[in-house]
């Protein structure tokens, strides 16, 4: 083959790469944003199907218990909202047969369940904390929850707010937690009632709660995942 | 699998015609370039992502390990970091994928794999390389150290997605942690994992110096003009 062939048979086999120059997308400002959106949903999409309803996440041992005082403090705005837990009660909303406001002893009332399990962070520490309260199932079915309702969405006194799949929030192990080392919750650690959601990352577990609503269409998502953070984040 | 092979005459001069062959099919090639920028991205965000928590051990007492510099981190914040973590990670498993059925699929790997047949070649290679040994003559494209280099590229590859999995997804693959020590190790592997890629594509990098550009643009075209070995 004479050279000026070759050459040409050269410029043909390099042309075949452009696709690559497809990733420059992300490069471009006004793309980037709802590319990397998109790539968020994508990584949702997969952990909601690899989310296995009946799978429980891992329990420990007490020895292997992460000592209460090391049981670090994580809010976004206070430690303490200051709840009156003399007027303190859930408020319930949305798809259920008894909306309506709930006192502590009520939903103490309910089963209760102790569990060791791992709560991470997604700073990318963790740490292992003992847990009490009552499955959040159990509280949905006292509430008459619709069942064919698709997400749980909680608010907090310092304004946080949270949103739950009904997969997770009926997952055996999602509890409405007013119980850290067999003591009543703490108020920096959340009093009188969080969320303990083993099978999520660390921000999902919203304390302080004052209102929880059962919705069919997602109204609010996450304080965090309105920053930017993914919205599924199974572990 | 025979190589393609072209004898390239001179347009000018009646000089003996240079021989060509084609070195890297269009997947290798393709699938090297994605996933170079891929590796780039997940490097850069995986670092940003480390700065949130740049330890290895317990969150109280914190024992910073390093402080990474932001300007080598990418993402700006760790939220940021994650959405380019979490996006490239299909482009770095998909390209992996690729890569690896087509290399087994059309036999192409026999250029690229270490087998035992290599291992007697290894250390006069390193000699070489390292120690002003003589030349080993060049049989074929890669040399057994190249092979060696290229096979534990592939092996960390699968890897850093294995020990990423086991910190993602601790619950829904808590069997992927168990082999590598457990949750807390995961990540130190997913660390350590990460290192020893670029150690690898430091050597790389020095490597396609070193080798000039006829042997660079082979990964760009396919075709390799005047090869360091026979290539039938």
């Amino acid at each position: 083959m004479d050279e000026r062939k070759f050459k040409k048979v050269n410029r043909r086999e390099l042309l075949k790469l452009t696709p690559v120059i497809a990733l420059g997308a992300f490069a471009v400002p006004k793309l980037r944003g709802p590319l990397l959106k998109k790539g968020l949903a994508l990584s949702d999409w997969a952990s909601g199907k690899l989310f296995r309803p009946g799978h429980l996440a891992a329990t420990f041992a007490d020895s292997e218990l992460t000592p209460f005082e090391k049981f670090p403090i994580n809010d976004y705005d206070v430690d303490d909202p200051g709840v009156i837990f003399e007027n303190w009660s859930l408020t319930v909303s949305g798809a259920v047969q008894k909306q309506g406001d709930y006192k502590l002893s009520d939903i103490q009332a309910l089963p209760k369940k102790r569990q060791n399990t791992r709560h991470v962070c997604v700073e990318g520490w963790d740490v292992i904390g003992r847990f009490g309260g009552t499955p959040l199932s159990e509280f949905l079915r006292l509430v008459g929850a619709d069942p064919t309702a698709k997400f749980v969405t909680v608010e907090c006194a310092d304004d946080y707010y949270e949103s739950l799949d009904m997969a997770t929030a009926m997952h055996p192990q999602t509890l409405l937690c007013y119980e850290m080392y067999d003591q009543p919750l703490t108020r920096e650690h959340g009093a009188p009632l969080r969320l303990t959601v083993p099978t999520k990352i660390g921000y999902k577990h919203a304390k302080y709660l004052t209102d929880l609503r059962v919705t069919h269409v997602l109204e609010k998502v996450g304080y965090w995942e309105d920053q930017g953070y993914s919205w599924f984040y199974g572990l | 699998m025979p190589a393609e092979v072209l004898e390239i005459e001179s347009a000018k001069s009646d000089e003996e015609p240079v021989l060509a062959v084609y070195e890297h099919p269009w997947v290798v090639r393709f699938t090297h370039w994605v996933n170079a920028i891929a590796l780039l991205v997940m490097v850069g965000s995986g670092l940003q992502i480390f700065r949130a928590f740049p330890s290895l051990g317990a969150k109280i007492p914190q024992q910073d390990l390093l402080n990474w510099p932001k300007a080598f981190a990418i993402g700006g914040w760790l939220g940021g970091a994650l959405q380019w973590h979490l996006t490239f990670m299909w482009i770095y498993i998909a390209t992996g994928v690729f890569y690896l059925a087509y290399q087994i699929f059309s036999g192409n790997y026999r250029q690229v794999l270490l087998t035992r047949r290599d291992v007697p070649a290894l250390w006069p290679m390193a000699r070489h390389y390292f120690f002003f040994g003589p030349r080993p003559p060049a049989t074929e494209a890669y040399n057994p150290l190249q092979k060696l280099a290229y096979t534990s590229a592939m092996v960390l590859g699968v890897l850093t997605v294995l020990t990423g999995f086991a910190v993602w997804k601790p619950t829904q693959f808590s069997w992927l942690a168990w082999p590598m020590g457990g949750f807390h190790l995961a990540r130190v592997w997913h660390f350590v994992t990460m290192w020893a890629i670029l150690l690898f594509v430091l050597g790389h990098l020095v490597m396609v110096i070193l080798h000039g550009w006829s042997n660079f643009v082979s990964m760009l075209t396919g075709w390799k003009v005047d090869p360091e070995y026979p290539p039938r």
